[in-house]
């Protein structure tokens, strides 16, 4: 997976480069302020870094490694612990959250590589107060038991039905297969699911 | 004291029996809710450990003076020394405790560890390899033969005799082989603690099914008193029995944070809970059985192996056969010692694979005999062996509707093929005891009205919180929401580790204990108010009033407002096995399972699974539901997909990641019915029990009915496609 340096801020095979040659390289991307933070075109980093994520809506100031994940920044950071830490692989989906409104695992991002994207966590959809229409769901039917792949799920519903609003019951059981729910909830994620679908994808 | 604890009858109830949407659900769809993974104290350190590669080794040097030079490494803990002997792959030999999860893990990949590689056994289907190995040792058995007088010849070649007379006299047989393989437990929150000294004294977030009883194995291991230990757990992701200690890397954290004076998070990684988390025994069986021409099984014969790890164990010989117990039986077990972790409890020890390698054999005979399964295991009924024939009989008949098994029903191989597809229907059914551990609870009610319990019980996503608070708002006729519940520490009055479906019947047990105690005590405050003795009161939609007389009443508030200015504080008990009109223990349970197979990909799609049980007094429709949903989902996950995978040669777990141990999504599970079964005779016997038995039945259903559809029984469980294709291969030549 190639992309163009300038662009996204962040280069896999810059990266491997410099994280090669981490003693030699120069540190670029020490950053005084926010601003200067944001930028996003250097290519090679090495060592600390202060960088800004854009998380629910608000811009935070971080410390970072190259290999810090976006979870671990998320969880020890920013003290968002709704994503999980599952699997290495990002094979659970525990650790799914929306970068630029797709779902992503946040384990397997670099937080580096996500630096001027809007992230939306499980905790930017609605407080437990004020849920959105799938974390209703999922209480009212129980699409939940030890509740540790729920936030996880929460997202990729959220995402699934975004894309696909009109789903049907078929769609999602064909659709909705990137999380691991070992407590077996989910008969009750697609009932959960189709009552969100049925009430518009919002209702 | 209340004179007498009950449940109200049937119709009586407001809140018990109805379904209510878990009190914790929002924060864990909010994400909000704090597990042991989530707390973070400040300044705290990060450990990662490396672990033993093979399975069977010696570590010949241990060198870790690259990792402690790592920046952000803080601390280096020794798990073993040069010389010691590792049994099974994944133990750890290192831990590394760093600044961030990064540093630890860098630090990890900088030790060096030489091991001698010793000659490792994990070949745990393979009878004849482990006896040549000299890897076996006898399992337990027993047999049980109709004598008569003048039969008192030398005991074992009576029952030789015995069984052979027998099988040659059955109208029909089955000589046959079942197995299920090894899994693991793979809870999403691995095993693990996050600790702090606060002085003397050790605060532990633990990842447990077990919160009153981790207070005592933390101080044991560390040499302080339990008084000086507070566990704490207000959630759990995932134990399934597995999470019941502190282990040894519990300890470790609390050591290391006591040598580096900083708080310490120590929770195993994804590959590491595969090894180490726990697993669940195999067992594979070899069955000689003989049936009259009604398929009433008369004679069992069988032999089963296994392993349990390195200390050898397996299936216990004691279920088998599985409920269903002919007459006349012989049953042996050998267990076989293997490089591999030790085995935990998983939800229902024993149970599940006892079920899938005998109930396999009755749904055997049926195809021998060329009946209906349904016919044959309902001819058997009267063997079970907990005296249930006729609840199962009707459990039958529910399931039979539920699936439509009339309508779908062919003999074995005999179905219509659509394309490469062919369906099938099997079945089996399971028993379970689920008695109410020992618990105590604290309730409290404030003179304003408000009431809050405490009880050190935990919740491992059975909705442990929402049934004390509707046990106690059915009891005071208030709303659950006005029912404040604490539970999760090792400081609130001890209650019972959650295992074996023990949790549901121990909160009820203390919690309507206590709240029909603090009731006693309100309506006589009442009483005096309403100038009615305290006898005739009941307390419903909020108000304290006269019974037969509903006008004369006070609200719930006013009665407490009598109080004065001190709560009423009232502490209950119930002592698990001592007899109660509120708990018992022994429930059954039918399952059926409709399957489509694809004969030329071998891929089995589950279309339809109906799970029929009963429990004895329900408390919350909804969370009974989703208890036999979950169960039923892993037992199609132990039927097709799940596995442990070790590596003959070294004994490496092969596939200790989420990707390559295959588990079931959203997509494979079909169509679940569930069907609570509640007549008056289980209801009158209290709470009992649920989240063990509907775990037990899937991989004899499972299996049964791909036998029903493809004709050939794939021999040995998880029926993945290979296993499939490998079958009807075989069964073509």
């Amino acid at each position: 997976m190639e992309k163009t340096p300038g662009k996204t801020g962040f280069s896999r095979r810059a990266f491997l480069k410099g994280s090669s040659a981490a003693a030699a390289a120069t540190a670029l991307a020490t950053a005084p302020d926010v601003a200067e933070a944001h930028q996003v075109g250097t290519a090679v980093l090495a060592g600390p870094t202060v960088i800004v994520l854009t998380v629910n809506g608000k811009d935070h100031k971080v410390n970072v490694e190259p290999r810090t994940t976006l979870l671990e920044v998320l969880r020890y950071q920013l003290d968002l612990t709704g994503a999980k830490p599952v699997s290495g692989d990002g094979s659970s989906g525990a650790s799914t959250v929306l970068v630029d409104g797709k779902p992503m695992m946040a384990s397997t991002l670099l937080a580096v590589a996500v630096r001027g994207k809007k992230i939306e966590t499980v905790e930017g959809r609605g407080g437990e107060k004020t849920p959105d229409a799938v974390q209703k769901a999922f209480v009212q039917y129980d699409a939940q038991q030890c509740g540790f792949c729920t936030p996880g799920f929460v997202v990729a519903t959220r995402a699934f039905l975004d894309k696909n609003p009109k789903a049907t019951e078929a769609d999602i059981r064909g659709g909705l297969n990137g999380n691991i729910c070992r407590c077996g909830t989910y008969a009750n994620v697609i009932q959960a699911a189709i009552a969100v679908a049925k009430g518009g994808g919002n209702g | 004291m209340a004179e007498q604890y009950s449940w109200p009858a049937r119709g009586k109830t407001s809140i018990i029996g109805k379904s209510h949407s878990r009190l914790d659900g929002p924060e864990k769809a909010a994400g909000t809710a704090k597990y042991t993974y989530d707390i973070n104290f400040d300044k705290q350190l990060i450990v990662r450990a490396l672990g033993c590669p093979h399975g069977h080794a010696r570590i010949k040097s241990i060198d870790t003076a690259a990792a402690a030079k790592v920046p952000g490494v803080d601390y280096i803990h020794a798990f073993k020394k040069a010389g010691d002997e590792i049994e099974w792959s994944g133990e750890l030999i290192v831990a590394v405790a760093a600044i961030s999860g990064g540093a630890a893990a860098e630090g990890v990949s900088k030790i060096k560890v030489q091991y001698e590689v010793l000659d490792s056994f994990t070949a745990e289907d393979d009878l004849e390899a482990a006896i040549k190995a000299g890897r076996t040792k006898r399992g337990g058995g027993k047999s049980l033969t109709a004598r008569e007088p003048g039969d008192d010849d030398d005991e074992d070649e009576f029952v030789d005799a015995e069984i052979e007379r027998l099988l040659k006299a059955a109208k029909f047989t089955v000589d046959a082989y079942f197995g299920i393989d090894s899994i693991t437990h793979c809870c999403l929150e691995p095993h693990g603690t996050t600790v702090k000294w606060e002085g003397d004294r050790l605060v532990a977030y633990l990842s447990t099914q077990n919160v009153s009883g981790t207070d005592d194995q933390f101080a044991r291991g560390l040499n302080i008193t339990a008084d000086d230990v507070d566990v704490h757990c207000q959630y759990i992701g995932g134990g399934f029995g597995s999470k019941f200690a502190v282990d040894y890397w519990g300890l470790a954290a609390a050591e290391i944070s006591k040598a580096t004076g900083r708080p310490v998070k120590f929770l195993l990684s994804r590959d590491q809970e595969f090894k180490l988390g726990g697993n669940r025994p195999s067992g594979y069986l070899k069955v000689r059985l003989g049936a009259d021409e009604n398929g009433v099984v008369q004679v069992w014969d069988s032999h089963h192996w296994g392993t349990s790890g390195y200390t050898g164990g397996g299936v216990s010989h004691s279920v088998v056969p599985y409920v269903l117990t002919p007459p006349n039986y012989r049953r042996k077990a050998t267990s076989i010692k293997c490089n591999t972790a030790r085995a935990r409890a998983w939800r229902a020890p024993n149970h599940p694979q006892a079920c899938a390698i005998t109930q396999t054999a009755f749904d055997e005979l049926a195809k021998v005999m060329g009946a209906d399964s349904y016919d044959v295991f309902k001819a058997n009924l009267p063997s079970a062996s907990n005296g249930k024939a006729d609840l199962y009989a009707a459990e039958m008949e529910i399931g039979a509707k539920l699936i439509d098994w009339k309508a779908n029903w062919h003999l074995h191989g005999k179905g219509p093929k659509k394309g490469s597809v062919v369906e099938g229907l099997g079945m089996a059914l399971h028993t379970w005891g689920g008695t109410a551990n020992t618990s105590s609870a604290i309730v409290r009610v404030y003179p304003d009205g408000s009431v809050e319990a405490f009880c050190g019980t935990q919740d491992l996503g059975t909705g442990t919180r929402t049934v004390c608070a509707m046990v106690l708002a059915e009891t005071f006729g208030l709303p659950v929401e006005d029912i404040k519940i604490n539970i999760g520490s090792s400081k609130m009055p001890f209650s019972g580790a959650s295992g074996g479906s023990t949790t549901v019947g121990a909160v009820s047990e203390s919690h309507r204990r206590a709240g029909q105690d603090a009731l006693a005590e309100i309506f006589k405050l009442a009483g005096k108010k309403l100038d009615a003795d305290a006898d005739d009161l009941e307390a419903i939609g909020g108000r304290i009033r006269v019974k037969g007389k509903p006008k004369r009443s006070i609200s719930w508030k006013q009665a407490c407002g009598g109080l004065g200015l001190k709560p009423l504080e009232v502490t209950s008990s119930y002592k698990r096995g001592d007899e109660s009109p509120l708990s018992s223990s022994g429930v059954g349970g039918v399952q059926m399972a409709h399957v489509a197979v694809d004969t030329e990909t071998g891929i089995v799609k589950m279309k339809k699974f109906v799970a029929v049980q009963d429990m004895g007094l329900i408390i919350n429709r909804k969370l009974a539901e989703s208890q036999i949903n979950g169960a039923v989902i892993m037992g199609i996950a132990y039927s097709l997909f799940e596995q442990r995978l070790i590596d003959p040669k070294t004994g490496a777990f092969l596939n200790a990641e989420m990707r390559d141990y295959k588990l079931p999504r959203l997509g494979d599970v079909g169509d679940i019915v569930v069907s609570l079964y509640e007549p008056e005779s289980e209801r009158k016997r209290g709470v009992i029990g649920l989240g063990e038995p509907p775990v037990i039945s899937p991989g004899a259903a499972i299996s049964n009915a791909i036998c029903n559809a493809t004709g050939v029984r794939v021999r040995v469980l998880p029926a993945t496609p290979k296993r499939v294709l490998d079958a009807l291969k075989k069964a073509r030549a």
